[in-house]
């Protein structure tokens, strides 16, 4: 049980690759950084595979039992020091352990996670073997690696929250990587803002529940949300779950936070493997997933997300039918198949959802990884009205991303056949069919990816070349570091879909029977209430086939081949100037696809405030200044005016003072006591003694006047 | 030559009179000023000298009244006047104008 027991060390072994990048990257040789931080993730896999081994074990002896390991407290104390009011009024403990938690869902991330990172890491020594900051590159993934895996293991919401956030700058920094190029710099700026708003959601959405749980600890919540002592459709569940999925549709790439993906692309082509195809982009679905007991209980959260899925899906992949550059094509295809997954999530079919991640990390790195040797080849170049008939030059990228064409275009037996066939049934079977509608949304997408990823095909390594001879003469093979992990992902893009054969095939359905455990009930009080249970119950009653089943998989397969056909007839031959079926048909559509529907623009009108009219701004901020306005010159002037009044009455009622009070009524007397009476009486007093002395003596000689005369 | 009778005192008294008073009222200084108040002091004392001629000897002690009284006035007065002198180095009347306002 030694690996089961240390799992921790799963997320710290890329972490300690990423410490001695920061710390001595810069001394270190090339071989060296490859060393030490791929040998770091290789071990990290081979450490992951070994513990989900023995964790097999430990589920064989405790059924349905996840494997929990607290490493120490890291937030809350038992003292009682954190505690907060829970919404019934009574205490609860704020607490976060450094725990791990390992079942079978994040036993599959994990080992995918580990496993695709281990191959990205191998092709990124070739890839980026000419490239400047070799040794921050591979920390930076090191560093996402150990974001990831602690986001995957993470046994609590908080601890969950930390590698959710710290995906999210090893996004933004790799994105970025190329930071001196303008829109490199904008492109991340605009995955990590963007991620903010969802990130927001999560945040609120953790709050609530803990607000409402008492608790974040994964395992706690679920025993309680299964419990059966919560409605289903509970108000405060329901706005929990959806501020959950508004996180995940930040992460995971949904509308409306999917503008960020595309612009992702100008990261470094492993990075867009690893990060924003394969692993990254896949955390949302995993939090739902792993809140799956909360979204039982939310109708309204799983409507929306099927919508909300569904629909992303079919808009991705429309846009994606018309672009030009590979990496772009790419990156609507991940962001169309993502909503498959919320589709599926939406429609209760977890282990469907979960079997789709699986299968699309394998094809879709592979795809990321063959355009990525593509753009090697073509030193740079990504657009393909420059490429062509590059099947001859570079065959082994040619035949390893043709494997992955098929399995992300759904023919079988490929990978994608299976999860895409699983979630397109689920969605035709749940709530007894109210879902049809959403079936034929993926099923049109479905035809869609098989049209627009056989052009990609057809574009770039068939019809006539249509680069320069300078170009054309550099065309070699990728090295072996970049094709070997090829190779191993093209065998993992066709087998990875035999984990989850269905029983209509004669399989056994391995992958779903794994997870059974996460996504099962444990409250027998709800199993009654016909549909929710239904929702949740991780869909056993399929073991019974439909002759519908079948006639719905030769239906999606016909799809496929129709997309292949179509686009084959389009450009299996395709010269200078090659005419897109598409602007024949409706140049106005052709425009608007071609434009990503003006949503940039409209975000661009909406949300940045770039746009003007004259001197007013536009959107969000046109309402953010008019607010500012308006504070600032009717809160604020009212709020001067209320002081300009007191002022103005201080001043009349210190004038009236000044000149009424003290000037009439109080100098008024003294000056009528100073001029006549004090001026006459002054007059008297002259200061000459003798003066006086002369005045008494006419006084005594008028006496003596008066009285002799009288 | 008639005989000296009380008339003759008062023409005396009141000549002494005036010369005391025509002195307060004109001269500058002090010293001169009160040296008038005494003669019209003076001239008071002959006047009950020569009444008490006809009256009996009550204006004779009278008299003695006035000089003493005379003597302490003087004294209360130069001692003014030194006292002032000390302040502003001078005994000239018209520069005595301390009371005006």
């Amino acid at each position: 049980m030694f690996f089961l027991n240390n799992i921790w060390l799963v997320p710290l072994l890329p972490a300690a690759g990423a410490a001695i990048m920061f710390f001595f990257g810069r001394k270190l040789q090339k071989q060296t950084v490859s060393a030490v931080c791929v040998g770091a993730v290789a071990l990290a896999f081979v450490f992951a595979c070994l513990a989900v081994w023995q964790y097999n074990g430990y589920a064989h002896d405790n059924p349905g039992k996840p494997f929990e390991r607290i490493v120490y407290t890291w937030l809350g104390t038992d003292t009682g020091h954190m505690n907060y009011i829970k919404h019934d009024g009574a205490p609860a403990a704020f607490h976060a352990d450094a725990g791990f938690l390992l079942d079978p869902l994040s036993a599959i991330w994990l080992l995918f996670v580990t496993g695709v990172g281990t191959l990205i890491h191998i092709y990124s020594i070739g890839y980026m073997a000419h490239e400047g900051g070799y040794y921050r590159f591979f920390g930076y993934l090191n560093l996402f690696m150990f974001s990831m895996l602690t986001l995957i293991l993470a046994n609590n919401y908080v601890l969950m929250f930390v590698g959710w956030e710290g995906v999210g700058l090893c996004s933004y920094l790799l994105i970025g990587f190329y930071f001196h190029r303008g829109s490199a710099s904008t492109a991340a700026n605009k995955a990590f803002i963007v991620n903010r708003i969802g990130d927001a959601g999560f945040l609120l959405g953790m709050f609530t529940i803990a607000w409402y749980f008492g608790s974040l600890r994964l395992t706690e919540i679920t025993h309680m949300a299964r419990s059966g002592h919560f409605a289903i459709g509970d108000p405060i569940i329901t706005a929990a779950t959806l501020l959950l999925f508004v996180g995940a549709c930040g992460k995971s790439a949904q509308l409306p936070l999917y503008v960020w993906l595309p612009d992702a692309m100008e990261g470094p082509t492993p990075v867009s493997a690893l990060i924003h195809a394969a692993t990254m982009v896949t955390a949302g679905v995993y939090m739902v997933a792993r809140s799956n007991a909360l979204f039982v209980l939310a109708p309204g959260s799983m409507k929306t997300m099927a919508i909300i899925g569904a629909f992303t899906a079919l808009f991705a992949a429309t846009i994606a039918l018309v672009q030009n550059d590979i990496k772009r094509v790419l990156a609507y295809s991940t962001v169309s198949q993502l909503g498959y997954m919320f589709l599926a999530l939406g429609v209760g079919a977890f282990a469907a959802g979960a079997f789709h991640v699986f299968t699309h990390a394998f094809f879709k790195a592979l795809l990321f990884l063959g355009a990525g040797s593509v753009i090697h080849a073509m030193s740079g170049e990504q657009d393909m009205r420059n490429m062509g008939d590059l099947h001859r030059r570079i065959p082994i990228t040619h035949w390893t991303m043709f494997i992955a064409t098929f399995a992300i275009a759904g023919i079988p037996p490929f990978a994608g056949f299976f999860s895409k066939d699983e979630i397109l049934w689920q969605a035709w079977t749940s709530e007894g069919g109210a879902y049809r509608l959403l079936w034929l949304v993926g099923y049109v997408t479905a035809l869609m990816t098989a049209f627009y990823m056989f052009r990609l095909m057809f574009l770039t390594f068939h019809g006539q070349p249509r680069m320069s001879h300078e170009v054309e003469h550099h065309i070699h093979e990728s090295p072996k570091s970049m094709t070997v992990p090829l190779i191993i992902l093209a065998l993992c893009a066709i087998s990875a879909g035999w984990l989850g054969w269905p029983h209509s095939l004669g399989g056994s359905n391995r992958f779903e029977k794994f997870l059974e455990p996460v996504f099962a009930r444990e409250a027998p009080v709800l199993q009654a209430e016909g549909e929710s249970a239904q929702l949740a119950a991780g869909r056993k009653e399929e073991e019974h086939t439909s002759p519908v089943e079948y006639f719905l998989m030769i239906f999606s397969i016909a799809a496929a081949v129709a997309g292949f056909g179509m686009a084959w007839k389009a450009y299996r031959d395709a010269g200078k100037g090659y005419a897109e079926p598409i602007a024949e048909t409706s140049p106005q559509l052709y425009t608007v696809l071609l434009n990503k529907y003006y949503v940039d623009e409209a975000y661009d009108y909406a949300f940045t405030g770039r746009r003007k009219v004259g001197d007013v701004r536009l959107g969000v901020m046109g309402l953010g200044e008019a607010s500012y306005w308006f504070d600032s010159r009717v809160i604020d002037g009212t709020v001067n005016g209320a002081g300009w009044m007191t002022r103005l009455s201080g001043t009349i009622s210190s004038w009236w003072d000044k000149w009424i009070i003290d000037g009439v009524l109080v100098n008024g007397p003294a000056i009528l006591a100073r001029f006549p009476l004090s001026y006459a009486t002054r007059l008297l007093q002259w200061g000459l003694v003798q003066w006086y002395a002369l005045v008494m003596v006419i006084g005594l000689v008028g006496f003596v006047f008066y009285y002799a005369v009288r | 030559m008639a005989p000296i009778s009380t008339i003759h005192y008062l023409v005396v008294a009141a000549a002494l009179f005036i010369l005391g008073v025509i002195g307060v009222l004109t001269r500058r200084n002090v010293v001169i000023v009160l040296m008038s108040i005494e003669l019209i002091l003076n001239a008071v004392n002959l006047n009950l000298v020569a009444f008490s001629r006809i009256w009996g000897l009550h204006g004779q002690i009278f008299a003695i009244f006035v000089i003493t009284d005379a003597a302490a006035e003087a004294a209360v007065g130069l001692g003014i006047l030194i006292a002032f002198f000390r302040n502003k180095e001078t005994v000239n009347i018209d520069e005595v104008d301390l009371m005006k306002w």
